[in-house]
């Protein structure tokens, strides 16, 4: 008995999550500028409502989350993104 | 880099007549003060010197400017190139220096805007003084062909980046070639 108690047993494997760090992806590829004529990039930064997404979710530092916002912002100005839909992706 | 820079400069000459000193002296101030003005707000003026008494030299940096406009679908091709040049014309001859342009051709849009679903983009990169974008967006609200604008000063980063896109696109050509 005291055997059984120590091994556990489980039916599926249990699965630990290996926190991934979170980086800026501007930071790491040293990009300078956001570019708002390029929407299908931009979109890696929209929810599939086209809502931007937070800064915790995507790990983009502050300085250009900043300029990804004006960068989506003039987009939806110029009718490349749009401003409300359902299933972008 | 250096004839990047030297490109944007244009050359403003201030002739001050009279040869009273007290005159001078006062101009002399005010020019000072304009300077540190300038250099801490907007950092127009990178350089000052003064040549003669009476002549005072400055240079000023010009910003550079991108604007995009969205025309009407239901114009036909010679319609479209006549409102290009107006709104190149207007560039032009309020003292602004065209970099680039770039026809997208008609896209769709990604929201209806009045009414229409398709647009016919454009693209002008210019050198200019702050005071032309007032007339230019006065002029684009006025057409009726146009349908939208966007008019935005670019920084630093933004000019590096499209003159970089510019020389792959002509390395591209080339290879084509």
């Amino acid at each position: 008995m005291a055997q059984n108690e120590s091994e556990i047993r489980y039916l599926t494997p249990p699965t630990v999550e290996i926190k991934k760090k979170k980086y800026c992806r501007f930071k790491k590829n040293k990009i300078k500028y956001v570019d708002y004529k390029d929407p299908e990039f931009l979109k890696k930064f929209l929810n599939e409502q086209g809502k931007i997404l937070p800064r915790r979710l995507t790990g983009t530092s502050l300085k250009y989350q900043r300029k990804v916002a004006t960068a989506i912002k003039r987009a939806r100005h110029l009718a490349l993104l749009p401003y409300v839909t359902d299933m972008l992706k | 880099m250096a004839t990047n820079i030297l490109k944007q400069i244009q050359f403003y000459k201030i002739n001050l007549s009279g040869n009273d000193k007290n005159n001078l002296t006062i101009y002399r101030s005010i020019f000072l003060y304009c300077i540190i003005y300038f250099a801490l707000t907007e950092k127009k003026i990178i350089f000052a010197s003064q040549n003669n008494q009476s002549n005072l030299t400055y240079i000023i940096m010009l910003n550079q400017y991108e604007t995009v406009f969205i025309a009407t679908p239901v114009l036909s091709e010679n319609q479209i190139k006549e409102a290009v040049k107006k709104i190149k014309k207007i560039i032009t001859d309020n003292g602004g220096k065209i970099v680039h342009e770039e026809n997208w051709g008609l896209r769709k849009l990604s929201y209806p805007i009045q009414k229409k679903s398709t647009g016919f983009y454009y693209l002008i990169e210019f050198q200019a003084e702050g005071a032309l974008i007032e007339k230019l967006e006065v002029e684009y609200r006025r057409d009726e062909r146009i349908i939208r604008y966007l008019t935005f000063r670019m920084d630093r980063y933004a000019i590096e980046y499209s003159e970089k896109k510019r020389k792959q696109k002509e390395n591209e050509k080339k290879t084509e070639e």
